[in-house]
């Protein structure tokens, strides 16, 4: 394969060796010496498996041949479970599949139960669910950032970016309570109102963060060994990533500036002013790139939201869907009733189908929900990203050395919760 | 999305392939004859449906045919999304894959893992497929876990109270 | 060993003489003797109480056992082992904020012949179990096993059947609860181990399994 710009003279030189020719004589089969691969196992217990994937690699010398992933080590049943439980506490439950976006899982499922049960999302609780989804974002970005740049051998890059994490987490906790999975996206709106002091922790964290993102790039942008790890290696183009079903930041490092929060817009995006980073080869370093390039437009969309918060309420104010709020209860009897309802059986959605897909930190998040009419979804489906880019792993790594497939299931930001649901 | 009227049209032009069309929440969904729909799919990629976003199964238990598999298209150039599904009973649960190349024109790679998952979950066996196993299940599991009589499972839940019986059951 | 300066202000290896004492000459600093006596013992040869106090201050008795257990508590070396949403929050024990560090515990191993403690962070799938077993079992003795979550110790939100608790197929020392659980509370989980080993290493689980006589046997027995 002809080798893309930026790469360096170690590897051009690298390109012409073949070893093949001289394998054949070996083994004196001159089928292109397949019988000699040797095929090793990665996995699903391996530092660099960013989870337990199992790749069955085949190798010759340190070339990769052929590559196949297995998954299924975390398969929870996610979607079974969500079948079993009323509309509302499927949100928990669906939430923890893709584990690093929580708040994309549950905007996804509610979006598509939403459409269902034709439910309006006040203006307020979509710009609540825009900030935290975009805090969120930038949350995954980074243990993306201090996992993956941890596989190339800097442990301190993986420190920074815990501690900016921690930051992230304390403002989740602030909103709803919760570090992690925080239930706080319902169906209508967000559970609850923002508190006091969010606000102005919420431009503490605008004001830090492009700063430390600046040190992330100072020191890896131009680092020697990132870029020789990650310029020119296990490149895709965006045409053999469209026919794979690739979406999110590895189709925007090929050069396709696919985004559905420009293209079909959802929850106010379309109020917002932000660029979508774009690569141009398709190789690690523009993954890299483009993802780090996110989490500056990411504060972006932050700020402006909260800018623009409008007043309002939080949830819808349709009380088949959603709670009313506590003090209602002690005066009047219909809220006493629609609360009971709710709680005890939930919300009963017309029947249909929905499929509601998001931009979430890997692509496309869809939520496929099916309804028959009763209290429980028929069935729900998230249609995740991690999961049909995986498919991706393959095309990219082979014909690259052992080292550039770490690098490239480092950048692929494979989630296995969301792979195997 | 295509509208109701682009829909009528699109019906229109498959034919008899399509059985039944819906527009529901600003949706187009195409129900469509099993053995056609690879023929669907080509089509509809020449219509500018070039991506295939995802695959996935439903079981309509207790309607007939119980199998669906729903394919999602969408058209980027225009922002489209048309829905299509294919419903296959239980006892004749087989669909031409979509993943390898056919007479009906180039394969969608990005169907391989997700028809796997339908095979998986569902044991709708995919015709054509070049690696047709279960992807998430254990190799040499029984059963398809996600049709709707395939029991939840779990582990009862043991409380304080109960615990001299479960010590007595394990002497 | 008894280190004495030989002259003036400069520390260098020429002035320091170093001479080999024994015990009882530390013991009643009798080896100082006349003008190089300390002022504290000065024309005291120590006797009953001051030599009490001198004992107290210098010398610890303890048993081999607990020095071990001791030493072991304080260096567990973790498995790097995250299955699911525990694992983030694992990390950021492992972070700046929630510093496992500070304990000794940084040491996180990628082989299992290498560490000690396996913190099971995730939901543990009937696909999984069978690994995670083998990896309990190529870990070397002694070695402890925390379930970290909801999903590892019960069967946490998804109780189906694509999950196995954990102590269906191995045995664990401490459950922590939580949904991922806090990284403070992960912190108190281990220093929970910490006191279980250091305290009472017999109350480990083979005695609370009833388990005796599993250990593993050394080679060619």
């Amino acid at each position: 394969m002809s080798t893309p710009p930026g790469v360096s003279d170690y590897r051009r030189g690298e390109q012409g060796i073949e070893l093949s020719p001289p394998l054949a004589q070996l083994t004196g089969r001159g089928d292109d010496g397949r019988e000699e691969l040797l095929t090793i196992n990665f996995g699903p217990h391996h530092p660099a498996t960013h989870g337990v994937l199992r790749l069955l690699v085949r190798l010759e010398g340190e070339i990769v041949r052929e590559l196949k992933p297995i998954i299924g080590y975390v398969h929870t049943g996610i979607e079974k479970t969500a079948e079993d439980k009323s509309y509302w506490k499927v949100i928990p439950v669906v939430e923890r599949m893709d584990y690093l976006s929580y708040y994309f899982n549950a905007m996804a499922y509610c979006g598509a139960v939403e459409t269902l049960a034709q439910v309006e999302v006040p203006p307020r609780a979509q710009y609540l669910r825009v900030i935290h989804l975009e805090l969120n974002r930038i949350a995954s970005h980074l243990i993306w950032l201090g996992t993956s740049i941890l596989d190339l051998g800097a442990t301190s890059i993986f420190l920074y970016c815990l501690r900016e994490r921690e930051l992230v987490l304390d403002l989740f906790e602030m909103s709803s309570g919760q570090r992690m999975h925080t239930r706080y996206f319902q169906v209508g709106g967000v559970i609850e109102d923002i508190p006091t002091g969010f606000a102005k922790k919420l431009r503490e964290f605008i004001d830090v963060m492009p700063k430390r993102a600046d040190e992330y790039g100072a020191i890896l942008n131009a680092n020697e060994i990132v870029l020789q790890r990650l310029r020119g290696t296990c490149p895709l183009d965006a045409e053999r990533a469209l026919a794979l079903g690739v979406t999110g930041p590895l189709l925007r490092a090929a050069g396709n500036p696919w985004d559905l929060r420009k293209a079909a817009p959802y929850s106010s995006y379309d109020h917002f002013d932000f660029k979508i980073p774009v690569g141009t080869v398709g190789d690690n370093y523009d993954r890299y790139a483009c993802r780090l390039a996110e989490i500056y437009e990411s504060v972006k969309i932050i700020e402006q939201a909260l800018e623009g918060l409008p007043e309002g309420p939080h949830i819808t104010s349709d009380r088949k869907v959603a709670l009313p709020p506590r003090h209602e209860l002690a005066t009047s009897m219909e809220a006493l009733i629609h609360h009971f309802k709710l709680v005890t059986e939930g919300f009963r959605v017309p029947e249909g189908e929905a499929y509601y897909p998001i931009e979430s930190p890997r692509g496309e998040l869809g939520c496929f929900v099916r309804s028959d009419g009763s209290a429980k979804p028929a069935r729900v489906h998230m249609r995740d990203p991690s999961f049909v880019n995986l498919q991706a792993l393959s095309p990219m790594v082979e014909g690259s050395y052992i080292a550039d497939m770490i690098a490239t299931v480092a950048m692929l930001d494979p989630i296995l919760g969301g792979i195997d649901r | 999305m295509p509208d109701a009227t682009g829909l009528e049209l699109i019906g229109k032009e498959l034919g008899a392939a399509v059985l039944d069309k819906s527009f529901f929440r600003e949706r187009a969904t195409l129900d469509v004859d099993p053995a056609a729909i690879r023929a669907v799919l080509e089509h509809l990629r020449g219509k500018g449906f070039e991506f295939l976003a995802s695959v996935h199964g439903v079981d309509y238990y207790p309607h007939e045919p119980r199998l669906g598999v729903i394919y999602e298209l969408l058209d980027m150039r225009s922002v489209d999304r048309i829905t299509v599904r294919a419903r296959v009973p239980t006892d004749a649960a087989e669909l031409d894959s979509v993943t390898p190349d056919g007479e009906h024109g180039a394969g969608w790679p990005t169907a391989n893992h997700q028809e796997r998952e339908v095979y998986d979950m569902f044991g709708v066996v995919f015709r054509g497929h070049p690696d047709p196993r279960r992807i998430l299940m254990p190799e040499d599991y029984e059963g398809h876990p996600q049709r709707r009589d395939f029991p939840v499972g779990g582990e009862p839940v043991l409380f304080t109270r109960d615990e001299a019986q479960w010590l007595e059951r394990r002497e | 060993m008894e280190v004495t300066r030989s002259s003036g202000e400069a520390i260098d290896s020429a002035s320091l003489a170093v001479r080999g004492l024994s015990a009882e000459q530390m013991l009643r600093g009798g080896a100082l003797t006349g003008a190089n006596q300390p002022a504290h013992l000065k024309g005291t040869d120590l006797e009953s109480e001051e030599l009490e106090r001198h004992v107290r201050e210098r010398v610890l008795t303890t048993t081999l056992d607990k020095a071990v257990a001791w030493a072991r508590s304080n260096s567990f070396f973790p498995l790097s082992f995250g299955l699911a949403c525990c694992a983030m929050e694992q990390f950021q024990a492992a972070g700046p904020r929630m510093d496992i560090a500070r304990f000794g515990y940084e040491a996180f191993r990628a082989s299992p012949r290498q560490a000690d403690l396996i913190i099971l962070a995730g939901r543990v799938s009937i696909k999984m179990a069978p690994i995670i077993r083998r990896l309990y079992d190529q870990m070397l003795e002694p070695k402890w096993a925390i379930s970290m979550g909801a999903c590892c110790s019960s069967m946490g939100v998804f109780n189906n059947y694509a999950l196995v608790p954990a102590d269906k197929f191995m045995p664990v020392d401490v459950h922590v609860p939580g949904c991922p659980p806090r990284p403070e509370a992960l912190m108190h989980g281990v220093l929970k181990l910490r006191k279980l080993v250091q305290d009472d290493p017999d109350a480990g689980w083979r005695e609370r399994y009833e388990a005796a006589g599993t250990e593993e046997a050394p080679a060619g027995a």
